[in-house]
């Protein structure tokens, strides 16, 4: 349920709010590169639209930034952090990769699977939580370490976790 | 020694992210006066190389020199582009640069436009890294209000507009010319070199690419000198340098100490060993430079060339150290699936070669390794290196060759016991 026009002449498109943040992107490039705003432009769709990118939400942009659709589904499949089917209302990405891993990741990643009752890669059957592997997340220094939502998290203990997870609603 | 003189230079300070801490100690007192004095990119230039200042992104390319290739000029549109997608494993200096310092990577960039005559710039900030990115629009929209930014700076003839644009997940977009391509709205695959970005860069136009801790590191340099700057280093190896210090130790973090360090004084400023327990090996740089056992790194000095003599590479200054628990293959298991997971697919070697390394440490790893495995996985590094479009390929193959000729023996044991050595649950 999303209540973005996806169809139609491109003054109509997702909505006046989004088109205008689309918009200020486009004018940070010179003219005629407003394909440069491709991804800029998936992560505010994809945050106005449940934290996942549909193919028609796809379509509408490709329409929009009048690029080639093929176009705008390459990029989206390039990059880790567009979500290409529906996921959790809270995304947590967990850093397994080596600082961390010395740290415990192993331990945090049994933990939250364990508490959410769901694995890697799954999501909540309340639809609450997905829960991620993730490569390094630059955060080396706080490991082990998880991102929810926007945030980070480091220096990650089950007590830490567990304090994190209750404040969630 | 003297710490974080450089890029860190307001982090003692309440709110160190504001235009008025930065203006604290001296921030855009620089750009004011080479607007000022109308001084001449040249000397500039000379003032760089007289630094020493080397490339803090990995590669440690002159600073002084890269800007000298610029045609500036050349009529028409050029970039300075900061790379702050800050993706090695191990590194996490540039987000702190940007979070606790953003107004000197924004003065940093205009200096940099000024000198290679770009009127715009771009700062990638990986799509992950939202605080940072808030701290560095924000710091740029102080910096407009202050009359910094636009049109004819400070009444001067130089007009310099500052974007930032986010990734989204791609640890090949820190390379530089996929980086470009991701600026671009695509696929983030490297570009064929030749043409460098100086010639064919950003939108097809020239364009120099610059590390966060490079760009955040001129502003200082320009206000003491290029000699002040090379003299807290080491002869050809100048000023001083973020460590980011992960893994078995007390006090994790960035370290800011002058490039010559001993290896040990980091270690102890990072609260020494965990638990008090043997020091086993240290990757110096970040996972893509060759590992090197923990005696041996006792005696090194954190530079450039110091590191080099001891059989590895400064890199991005990311210190992964690891104690005597560790189970180095288990280790190395990691860095090839890390590799094998952001290679872009591009060149067979690399797309092919990730994929097999990452397949057969993982076999001796759990057991089901053999001893022809051993000389397949150095055939299959030696067979990436050098065969490749951009680095990705040599820093997936160092790593192996490096772990397998210093701790043959533990990947041996795994092949003759099918059991670690050092023992359950490590590291
Ligand atoms: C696979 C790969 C990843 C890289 N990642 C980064 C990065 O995250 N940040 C960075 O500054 N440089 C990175 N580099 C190096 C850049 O290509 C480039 O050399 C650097 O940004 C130049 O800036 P500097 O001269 O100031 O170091 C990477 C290189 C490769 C091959
Ligand atoms: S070396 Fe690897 S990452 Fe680099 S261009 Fe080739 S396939 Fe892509
Ligand atoms: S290794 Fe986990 S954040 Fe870098």
């Amino acid at each position: 349920m999303s209540d973005l026009q996806l169809t139609g002449s491109k003054e109509q498109l997702f909505n006046a709010d989004i088109r205008q943040q689309i918009d200020q992107w486009v004018a940070k490039y010179p003219s005629g590169q407003s394909q440069a705003a491709v991804i800029p432009a998936l992560h505010i769709l994809q945050d106005a639209h449940q934290g996942w990118l549909s193919d028609p939400l796809m379509d509408a942009l490709a329409e929009y930034l009048s690029m080639p659709t093929i176009s705008v589904y390459e990029v989206a499949t390039f990059y880790t952090m567009f979500e290409l089917k529906p996921v959790g209302k809270h995304k947590i990405s967990i850093c397994t990769n080596i600082s961390c891993m010395l740290n415990g990741s192993e331990q945090v990643v049994e933990h939250i699977e364990s508490r959410l009752g769901v694995g890697l890669g799954k999501t909540t059957s309340d639809g609450k939580f997905t829960i991620k592997e993730v490569e390094c997340l630059g955060a080396c220094c706080g490991a082990p370490m998880m991102q929810l939502d926007r945030d980070y998290h480091e220096h990650l203990t089950a007590e830490r976790i567990d304090q994190i997870l209750d404040g969630i609603s | 020694m003297q710490l974080d003189q450089i890029c860190f230079r307001t982090r003692h300070l309440a709110k160190p992210w504001t235009m008025e801490s930065y203006r604290s100690v001296g921030g855009y007192e620089m750009l004011e006066k080479i607007l000022k004095e109308k001084t001449r990119p040249e000397d500039i230039i000379e003032e760089l190389k007289d630094s020493a200042l080397r490339g803090r992104g990995g590669a440690g390319f002159p600073t002084g020199l890269k800007w000298s290739f610029m045609p500036r000029r050349l009529p028409g549109a050029k970039y300075i582009v900061c790379n702050s997608d800050e993706g090695e494993p191990g590194t996490c200096k540039d987000r702190d640069i940007l979070r606790f310092n953003p107004h000197q990577v924004v003065e940093g960039m205009i200096i940099a436009g000024y000198t290679i005559g770009a009127q715009s710039g771009y700062n990638y900030i990986r799509g992950e890294f939202v605080e940072p990115f808030e701290r560095f629009e924000a710091a740029i929209q102080e910096a407009r209000e202050a009359g910094y930014l636009g049109k004819n700076i400070l009444g001067s003839k130089f007009s310099f507009e500052l974007y930032t644009q986010p990734g989204a997940g791609a640890y090949i977009c820190g390379e530089e010319t996929a980086l470009l391509e991701s600026i671009e709205g695509k696929k983030g695959q490297p570009r064929y070199k030749p043409p460098f970005p100086a010639g064919y860069g950003l939108f097809g136009r020239p364009t120099t690419v610059n590390n966060t801790e490079t760009l955040a590191s001129v502003p200082v340099i320009l206000q003491y000198g290029g000699e002040w700057f090379h003299e807290i280093g080491t002869p050809n190896n100048g000023g001083s340098k973020i460590f980011s210090v992960s893994g078995h130790v007390n006090q994790p973090g960035n370290y800011e100490v002058p490039l010559g360090t001993p290896f040990s004084e980091l270690l102890e400023l990072a609260g020494g060993m965990k638990h008090g327990n043997k020091i086993k090996a240290v990757i110096p740089g970040g996972t893509s430079t060759p590992v090197i056992p923990g005696e041996a790194m006792m005696d090194v000095a954190m530079s450039y060339d110091g590191i080099s003599r001891g059989g590895s590479m400064l890199g991005a200054g990311s210190v992964i150290v690891m104690d005597e628990t560790t189970c180095m293959v288990k280790a190395l298991e990691r860095i090839a699936e890390f590799y094998y997971e952001e290679s872009c697919g591009q060149c067979t070697p690399c797309r092919e070669g990730t994929g097999w390394l990452y397949r057969v440490v993982k076999r001796i790893e759990h057991g089901e390794g053999t001893q022809q495995d051993l000389d397949r996985l150095v055939d299959v590094a030696n067979n990436i290196s050098g065969n490749t479009i951009c680095a990705l390929g040599e820093a997936a193959a160092m790593p192996v060759i490096s772990f397998i000729k210093h701790f043959r023996d533990e990947f041996q044991h795994h092949i003759d016991h099918k059991c670690c050595q050092v023992g359950e649950g490590a590291p």
